[in-house]
């Protein structure tokens, strides 16, 4: 299929392909089982200028395109969606600063972040506020020219590694929702510390830590936007990063595919390669066409966002929702035409079905987002 | 620090096929990357590029199309590409070859340094990087694996041999053909790559060098490929054992059969 990529697309996608080839693909098993977060392949993909397609140029980067994060993110995930993923997360991370950042925030933490120096981390989830981002607990209480933060994030991708971090926290709790702020927190900042590293189902080679805050003294130079906008900069945040999680069960998909067709063309039984048998013909026909649907919907939904649409959250959750649920099927489908052998570690393709799971929970869990959609799609109708 | 580094465009394979009539080889349906040596080379250029300044020109006899390889080193870093190509330099062995690229080099003007790879992975002959010095009359270093210091007029450094390495001092200009032990080549970075995209590539010809006719293209070329084959590969050998006297004796014999 053709998708009519720009010069410049082609450009990354060639250039991410190479990194994942290359220098991806013989570390990610090794990531996989030892858990270590792949500073080596951050390195690459930084002197590649790929942290720049989520930054504006006039702070190092190479312009805000999500098409381009989706086809850099798409690459690397085909052969890691570990290591994808610290990838991914460091644009979920940089997006609020981009978005609302004013322009002393950005001049100071944008370039690092845009050569890759730097990764960031987005925090937004507790224990007790998963899909439910309201009930967050964390607290930032203004004491003169300070804030001060208090309380606990979990599940947060990137944690302990990055270096900047984007926090939600409520400075007035009686507001509820419109409580919320957004604060950017440096690591090594006092009372600010790290606690429980996640061992983890799949994307191994990624960082998931609790972040812990005790009177955390933060500048009040460190709001993001103004108080009372934390849930405003974390819904249009999502709205940027979704396409790219979308991207993420897509690469892995593929990934999944690809080792699944080779293997189908190289294992012979009775007397023929088993992909001459139809059984598996109907499932890789299957597997191909479900990955080429959820990538129109991905790319479509990418080039709305550049196009400067707004209200694309129904179309951010049908790409999200439907890539990650083929990446799901794909991946257990494709571990089905390995066999017994898909089964054990010294094949690549359970990885794949490890690495796939979570595409379906994390950012808004498929449940979730079939209530964006279900919503609009109503709300529409009733206009 | 002017440093000009020399590439080949080569079939992205190992295995070359060979046509058994003309004995030349078969380009027709494989992919042509830069000889993977030749990165080495190139990665060396812009690294010394980016420690002592300067200016890294590539350089490569071929095709029209091998104008993608000089894209490409442009894309790593280097910072113009110059391509030699005409019909009179076509079927240049590598005295012809090795002599118009030298050619090229004195129409580029002053220079500090010509990096090579150690050979091209489809002829294997490493014999163009000494040949250019040669015409150029410039000092030659092969087979170098690390560069140790970089003076005003002179360059120290680590030659690798069968077994241990040598350490050379050369004054400059001159050229050095380099093993992949040297660095880790880096990949391209998009900014490279779209700056390579809208790079203007200069061409050299027949015209613009102006060369002895004698000594280029299939007339200036002295080699004749007669026959092409691949080597036997060596068998086993034969493993003796015994007590020390015995196998001595019986070591002389083999050998005394063998001569007769």
């Amino acid at each position: 299929m053709d998708y009519l990529l720009s010069e410049e697309a082609k450009m990354v996608q060639e250039l991410a392909r190479k990194i994942a080839v290359e220098k991806i693909k013989p570390v990610a098993a090794k990531h996989d089982q030892t858990e270590e977060y792949p500073w080596e392949i951050i390195k690459v993909v930084g002197e590649a200028g790929l942290f720049g397609l989520f930054i504006p140029q006039e702070y190092g980067g190479l312009g805000i395109n999500v098409m381009n994060l989706c086809l850099a993110t798409e690459e690397l995930s085909r052969a890691c969606g570990g290591i994808a993923v610290c990838y991914a997360a460091s644009a979920l991370g940089t997006f609020p600063i981009v978005l609302f950042g004013n322009e002393e925030q950005k001049k100071k933490y944008l370039p690092d972040l845009a050569s890759g120096k730097k990764v960031a981390a987005f925090a937004v989830t507790e224990p007790e506020a998963g899909s439910d981002a309201s009930a967050i607990k964390t607290t930032a209480k203004k004491v003169g020219d300070h804030y001060i933060l208090n309380g606990l994030k979990h599940f947060i991708t990137n944690g302990g590694d990055a270096e900047t971090y984007v926090v939600i926290a409520m400075t007035d709790k009686a507001r509820g929702a419109r409580g919320a702020s957004a604060f950017i927190v440096e690591k090594g900042t006092p009372g600010f510390s790290f606690g429980k590293k996640e061992d983890k189902f799949g994307i191994r080679a990624s960082s998931t830590r609790e972040l812990i805050f005790t009177d955390c003294k933060i500048p009040k130079e460190n709001l993001l936007a103004k108080e009372g906008m934390g849930f405003i900069v974390t819904m249009r945040t999502f709205d940027m990063s979704r396409p790219g999680v979308a991207a993420q069960a897509l690469g892995i998909a593929q990934g999944a595919l690809d080792l699944a067709v080779k293997y189908a063309r190289e294992r012979h039984q009775f007397g023929k390669p088993i992909s001459s048998f139809q059984g598996i013909q109907w499932m890789i026909a299957d597997m191909a066409t479900e990955i080429e649907a959820a990538r129109g919907l991905v790319y479509s939904t990418a080039r709305m966002v550049d196009a400067g649409m707004t209200g694309v959250s129904k179309e951010s959750a049908m790409a999200k929702m439907f890539a990650s649920d083929v990446a799901m099927k794909v991946s257990v489908d494709a571990l089905q035409i390995f066999g017994g052998y898909g089964y054990m570690k010294d094949y690549p393709i359970e990885k794949y079905v490890r690495d796939a799971k979570i595409t379906q929970i994390y950012e808004g869990t498929n449940q979730i987002q079939r209530n964006i959609i279900a919503l609009q799609v109503i709300k529409e109708a009733a206009k | 620090m002017h440093i000009i580094v020399c590439i080949k465009q080569v079939p992205e394979t190992t295995e070359v096929r060979i046509n058994p009539e003309t004995n030349t080889l078969i380009r027709e349906g494989v992919k042509s990357i830069i000889n993977p040596f030749d990165m080495y080379a190139i990665e060396e250029g812009i690294r010394l590029k980016e420690k002592f300044g300067g200016k890294v020109t590539v350089l490569t006899m071929g095709p029209p199309q091998a104008d993608a390889a000089l894209k490409e080193a442009i894309s790593l870093g280097a910072d113009e590409g110059v391509l030699v190509c005409d019909r009179a330099f076509a079927g240049s062995d590598t005295w012809a070859t090795s002599y118009t690229l030298s050619g090229a080099i004195k129409k580029l003007g002053a220079f500090d340094l010509i990096l090579c790879g150690k050979q091209a992975s489809d002829g294997d002959t490493a014999q163009v990087g000494p040949g250019i010095s040669t015409h150029l009359d410039i000092p030659q270093v092969t087979y170098v694996k690390k560069i140790e210091e970089v003076k005003d007029n002179t360059m120290r450094v680590e030659r690798m041999l069968e077994e241990g390495f040598e350490i050379i001092e050369t004054p400059l200009p001159a050229l050095l053909t380099v093993v992949k032990e040297i660095n880790e080549p880096r990949l391209p970075s998009l900014r490279g790559m779209m700056k390579a995209k809208t790079a203007k590539i200069i061409s050299f010809t027949q015209k613009d060098l102006n060369l002895d006719p004698q000594n280029i293209g299939l007339c200036g070329s002295p080699t004749q490929v007669v026959k092409i084959f691949t080597p036997p590969q060596r068998t086993g050998g034969q493993i003796i054992s015994g007590e020390i006297p015995e196998i001595t004796a019986k070591l002389v014999e083999l050998i005394k059969d063998e001569v007769h």
